[in-house]
């Protein structure tokens, strides 16, 4: 990485899903940076959360390789003499490298720490706010309890590593605001907490990678803002990459590092936010074009 | 809409007489032709060995009597029952009382049977203490198993009396062909039907929902074939006998020198096995209690409670899906193991008749009533619903009212069945429909039971 840019976290290469006869992402590659907001931006049904799903084990990849390595990033090299040893991935040094294709989603959460919120939100609602920020913390907490036997017997450990999780939840309370109503169910709380507290969970579990799908979606304008100052204190203050996928155009330029944009499953722009308004072909994408130069591209291709 | 109109007629202090009537009318007319069938008439066998007819008419005319006269009466009294739905729906028994109800009913529990003796004298007492103490305790401890399968992880199970089984034979076997005591056999029972529960795990983890009650169902039927046709091993139809019965630390329970009277200078009585079994399964149903309590507050039953909330953003949050589910599987079958090895040591007999599906429906039945996922509510409502069975053998005095013949036991299912409707009409999530949380920062809520989910599976 010559030209002075950050290390690359997550590197997409060569990505297609195909379901039956629709492909839904094709021949996509992107490479999202250490310490960078990258946005994944496209008009509907572009395959954005397909893409997403891929990432994070959700869906199986039709072909492509998707790698993640922290806190050394991966050179090609490396990437591809581990996918030649045929296994999923090599830890070293408190991280590792990741092949996430080959990797089912809840490791791709618990080993590449990689976080991930959802379109429709998927709140733990018959649980309090903050049972659902501990149930984040399940891993580290089960191997606290001696997968439940020690802490069935009470143990020492298990009660101190309980209350650490306790505070850790009170911590991102206090961040997202909504500390006093931690002891309330989930499902009580206001479409824009609901949101927030999602992204907070998620940040629970303690992710070299926060992936937000639509985390602005149907937040008013305020709220958006608070989202704005929120998203980038956890880049700056908790040192976590983003990677989201978002409509609302507003919170993309203000805040992304990175954009990548695509457009029936084929990415057509990547690039910074400032490159990327100006680019005709975006503008084609999400606006549409002048007749006549529908009309001078179906005579160039002969219609 | 409906609320609108009843709160107009409420308002109008005029009673529509005629409308009340025809309502009524109807109402018996639906109850006569429902009693028709399944009343009016009883099939006897004469001297001579044939089927005869015998007619009930005064019995079908008492009830569409009643049932005229209930619809009249709420027809034309004034209330709104929408209020009424809503008052029943606001009591809830907070967990609160419910701990203060929980102690006072364990020092009742423990004096329970010398309660019984005290009022009903030492030969009334065995009913009291069997049929009903022994009895209850039983299915509070296989609704206190299911309830982790079902009520915390929402995976339902409909073939949990399998596991009930597998514990009560493979406890059975193991004392009858190897001479292991109660004491031996009855962890080596439960370990066994957790291994069964892991292994009926294993194939239905990915289904959910109807699927897997309909394959859990089928589950339970396999294992009572397996006990129907392995004649060699489990005897068939014809069961297994002479089964141990557990003693006091090696002490027995008989009139012989060496038995549990005259060791402790005591006149011989079987009450005292009686007694000693009641404190057995107390013992295992508290067991069971104290270690879901335990277990809903460590991890592990917590990602059973996220589980059942939303499974998919418990995958992307790390959590093992896969073992999250067979723990709870193989956690709630262990109960169930115990349960059984406690059974078949309790009645020295097994055969597959105690293991058809109807039990596995109580069983399902007891913890949907009692409210899913509620220790206290769980234990109330197998109280009410096998205290309730075994109370109607005792209504004889009905006998007076419609004659000799009748049997009120022989309406136990209809009556079970009414229960179930109004609990369900009222009480749509069970008696106790809230949800304690597991852990808290400043003050302990309950969380209202319109936000936590069934489960899909």
């Amino acid at each position: 990485m010559t030209d002075g840019r950050a290390d690359p976290l997550l590197t997409v290469d060569k990505l297609t899903m195909r379901f039956g006869g629709l492909v839904a992402v094709n021949d996509l590659s992107f490479v999202a940076r250490r310490g960078d907001i990258t946005a994944l931006i496209g008009p509907n049904g572009a395959g954005k959360t397909t893409v997403f799903n891929c990432i994070t084990g959700f869906y199986k990849p039709s072909c492509g390789r998707i790698a993640l390595a922290f806190p050394v990033p991966a050179t090609l090299d490396r990437i591809d003499a581990l996918t030649g040893t045929g296994e999923r991935w090599a830890t070293h040094d408190g991280g590792g490298l990741f092949l996430l294709e080959r990797m089912p989603d809840f490791q791709i959460a618990a080993k590449a720490r990689i976080a991930r919120t959802f379109q429709n939100i998927r709140l733990f609602s018959g649980m309090t706010v903050l049972e659902n920020l501990i149930v984040a913390q399940h891993n580290p907490l089960m191997r606290a309890s001696g997968f439940s036997l020690l802490g069935l017997f009470g143990s020492g450990s298990y009660v101190a590593a309980e209350r650490a999780a306790v505070e850790r939840a009170a911590h991102w309370l206090e961040r997202i605001d909504i500390v006093d109503r931690a002891d309330d169910s989930a499902g009580e709380l206001p479409y824009g907490d609901q949101r927030r507290l999602e992204i907070a969970r998620a940040m629970c579990t303690d992710p070299v990678l926060l992936c937000l799908d639509e985390p602005a979606a149907g937040l008013n304008p305020r709220e958006s803002a608070q989202l704005n100052s929120l998203l980038r204190a956890i880049r700056d203050e908790d040192k976590t990459s983003i990677l989201l996928i978002e409509h609302d155009m507003s919170v993309v330029m203000e805040i992304s590092d990175h954009v990548v944009v695509l457009e029936y499953g084929t990415k057509i722009a990547d690039g910074p936010p400032a490159e990327i308004r100006n680019d005709p072909k975006v503008i084609a994408a999400y606006l549409g074009v002048e007749d006549e130069e529908v009309q001078q591209a179906e005579a160039e291709v002969g219609i | 809409m409906a609320t609108l109109a009843e709160e107009r007629s409420a308002a109008s202090p005029a009673i529509a007489w005629g409308a009340a009537v025809k309502k009524a009318a109807f109402a018996a007319l639906v109850t006569f032709g429902l009693c028709f069938p399944i009343i009016a008439f009883r099939t006897d066998t004469d001297i001579s060995n044939r089927l005869v007819l015998e007619p009930r008419w005064n019995l079908v005319a008492a009830l569409v009597g009643a049932a005229f006269a209930v619809r009249f009466l709420l027809a034309v009294a004034p209330v709104r029952r929408e209020k009424l739905k809503k008052r029943a729906r606001r009591f809830t028994i907070s967990d609160r009382t419910s701990n203060v109800l929980g102690i006072l009913g364990l020092g009742l529990l423990a004096a329970y049977p010398f309660l019984a003796i005290e009022f009903t004298g030492a030969a009334g007492s065995v009913k009291w203490i069997d049929n009903f103490g022994i009895q209850i305790l039983i299915y509070i401890m296989l609704g206190w198993g299911l309830n982790i399968v079902v009520g915390l992880a929402g995976l339902l199970d409909l073939g949990y009396v399998a596991f009930y089984a597998v514990g009560a034979y493979s406890a059975a076997l193991l004392a009858t062909t190897f001479g292991l005591s109660f004491w031996m056999v009855l962890p080596l029972a439960g370990i066994l039907a957790a291994f069964w529960g892991i292994l009926l795990g294993f194939p239905v983890l990915r289904l959910r929902g109807d699927y897997l009650a309909i394959v859990t169902l089928a589950f339970g039927e396999i294992i009572r074939m397996i006990l129907i046709n392995w004649i060699d091993v489990t005897g068939g139809y014809a069961g297994i006998s002479g089964i141990p019965r557990p003693t006091f630390f090696g002490i027995p329970f008989n009139a012989s020198d060496t038995g549990f009277a005259a060791v402790f200078g005591l006149e011989f009585t079987p009450l005292h096995r009686t007694i000693f079994l009641y404190y057995i399964i107390l013992l295992l149903a508290l067991l069971t209690n104290v270690v879901t309590i335990r277990l809903r507050r460590l991890p592990v039953g917590r990602a059973w409670e996220a589980l059942r909330e939303d499974e998919i953003a418990c995958r992307a949050l790390g959590i093992n899906t896969v073992s999250t589910k067979l723990t709870a599987f193989a956690t709630g079958a262990m109960f169930g193991g115990f349960a059984g090895a406690f059974f078949s040591a309790r009645q020295g007999f097994i055969s597959p008749e105690s293991f058809v599906f109807m039990e596995s429906a109580v069983i399902v039945a007891i913890v949907v009533l009692g409210g899913m996922g509620s220790q206290f509510g769980v234990a109330l409502a197998a109280v009410v619903m096998i205290g309730g069975t075994e109370i109607l053998r005792e209504l004889d005095w009905l006998k007076t009212v419609f004659g000799p013949d009748f049997d009120p036991t022989q309406y136990r299912m209809l009556l079970f069945g009414l229960a179930m409707v109004i609990v369900m009409i009222w009480k749509p999530r069970g008696l106790i429909s809230t949800r304690e949380p597991s852990v808290f920062l400043k003050r302990r809520k309950t969380v209202s039971v319109e936000h936590v989910k069934e489960g899909h599976g």
